[in-house]
């Protein structure tokens, strides 16, 4: 699969959610959730709407709290009901995120919505993260269009902008909730391409879609969540081709029909 | 009597040089009032919206305070009131800047609550996720767009407070209203008077909602 890149199972994981439980009042999300990453490692989460799976991931960089449990990201600590602002902030700092309604800042240039992290959070002189914008915006495909404002673009195009967004903080690891989810058929096609090449440059990744193709292509795991819990994870093949679980089994005739 | 009466453009024409020392008490009151009620409206807007009810509760007594009481009680009440109390007098002058000011702000602050939880909650996850600070992600991402989107509100409240300055001629402020009752009262001229007294509020009112409408069309807040 991704033969040219290496995953370094060695080190320590770059996420560990060790019993994170999570519950939206009655609701209980996320079940004694354990999952580690290891660095340059692909992790692709599947499962239905509502089960879980946008809620994981959105736990990783803070955006949600939990309740019990413990998430460790890059070395630091987010304990349950909401982590302190600074080291949260240090977390993120470190965690990059694109998200299915892309959420770029519409009153900013494209240029501007690369740029401002870098600049307010590292400090880089706008010289500086203007010349890392110009690049990233190249090898996301969006040149020469970095004096545009976000409504001008496509929905694919934003999209890969949001993607170099993050990638100015030079994350250690990017989160992907849904990526794909709100583009038209046409446009699915160049978000993946961009992800498949950061895979391919070894950025650690963790991806809920319902892209399946693309799942098998370049997920080094895939974790399977239902009802809050991860009933299978396994590489691609394992989990595609022989499921073991029944839930498993259910939702992948479901999804793979069409 | 003669009840076949007539306007005299002369007449008020005439009235306009007196009627225009009015002008700038008039401005003086509701600009200054509406700048330091947009910053007791960011501040109580801010509040009405914080986590902590220590903040919140106080924001909403101020404004329903001073959203449900008529501005004309509340000059009323800053000068002849307040003085009792403070044991000094306050200028008229102040007494109506402080009553837009409160007034004004009260209904801002209701503006800004509106124009930050407008924005979608994505905006700021994005900020976060990206490592802004709060303070930051709503510095330079939030509060931008909010003012963008208050911006037709804040319009209207300038006009309505513009208009409310005209109730102040009752504690003896040379404002518009005011010098035309003291011009009438020498000429006799109501109907001109207060006819081109009319003309100059829209004046200022419709100035106020053409640049404002410029601003808002050329982007140029945030």
């Amino acid at each position: 699969m991704n033969d040219d890149k290496q995953i370094q199972r060695d080190a320590p994981p770059i996420v560990r959610l060790d019993k994170v439980n999570k519950h939206f009042g009655e609701l209980h999300v996320m079940r004694d959730i354990d999952l580690s990453v290891a660095p340059g490692e692909v992790v692709v989460i599947i499962g239905a709407s509502g089960s879980g799976k946008s809620t994981l991931i959105r736990c990783v960089n803070g955006l949600e709290p939990f309740q019990s449990g413990r998430i460790e990201v890059d070395g630091k600590t987010l304990a349950p009901h909401g982590a302190s602002g600074k080291s949260l902030q240090a977390v993120r700092t470190e965690v990059g995120m694109v998200f299915q309604q892309f959420n770029l800042f519409p009153h900013l240039s494209i240029r501007d919505n690369v740029t401002l992290a870098p600049r307010k959070v590292r400090g880089w002189s706008r010289r500086q993260a203007n010349t890392t914008a110009e690049r990233l915006l190249e090898r996301v495909g969006i040149s020469d269009q970095a004096d545009k404002y976000p409504s001008q673009l496509s929905g694919g195009q934003q999209q890969r902008v949001a993607l170099a967004r993050a990638l100015a903080m030079e994350p250690r690891l990017m989160l992907f909730d849904e990526p794909t989810s709100a583009l038209d058929p046409e446009m699915i096609g160049e978000v993946l391409d961009a992800m498949r090449e950061l895979a391919k440059d070894g950025m650690t990744m963790m991806i809920v879609t319902h892209e399946m193709g693309f799942a098998r292509e370049v997920a080094d795991r895939v974790v399977f969540v239902h009802g809050g819990e991860i009933v299978e994870q396994g590489t691609p093949e394992a989990v595609f081709d022989d499921p073991q679980n029944e839930r498993t089994r259910a939702f992948l005739s479901r999804v793979l029909k069409h | 009597m003669d009840l076949h009466f007539q306007f005299d453009w002369q007449a008020a024409i005439a009235s306009l040089p007196y009627l225009l020392k009015g002008v700038p008490y008039t401005l003086l009151i509701s600009f200054g009032g509406l700048a330091i009620g947009f910053v007791i409206g960011m501040l109580f807007g801010l509040m009405r919206i914080a986590p902590s009810r220590w903040l919140r509760y106080p924001a909403v007594f101020y404004i329903e305070v001073f959203r449900g009481t008529p501005v004309l009680v509340q000059v009323l009440f800053i000068f002849y009131g307040l003085p009792t109390l403070l044991g000094g007098p306050i200028p008229a002058i102040t007494a109506g800047i402080a009553a837009i000011a409160l007034n004004a702000g009260a209904y801002i602050s209701e503006i800004v609550r509106g124009g930050v939880q407008s924005i979608e909650r994505g905006q700021r996850e994005a900020g976060l996720s990206l490592g802004l600070s709060a303070t930051q992600t709503f510095q330079y991402i939030i509060w931008p767009q909010a003012l963008r989107r208050m911006i037709p509100a804040l319009g209207n409240q300038g006009i309505v407070s513009i208009k409310d300055t005209s109730l102040f001629s009752v504690i003896g402020v040379g404002e518009l209203v005011r010098q035309g009752q003291v011009y009438i009262a020498q000429t006799f001229t109501a109907l001109e008077v207060y006819f081109m007294i009319a003309l100059l509020y829209l004046a200022i009112t419709l100035s106020l909602s053409m640049a404002l409408s410029l601003l808002e069309r050329k982007g140029l807040v945030g």
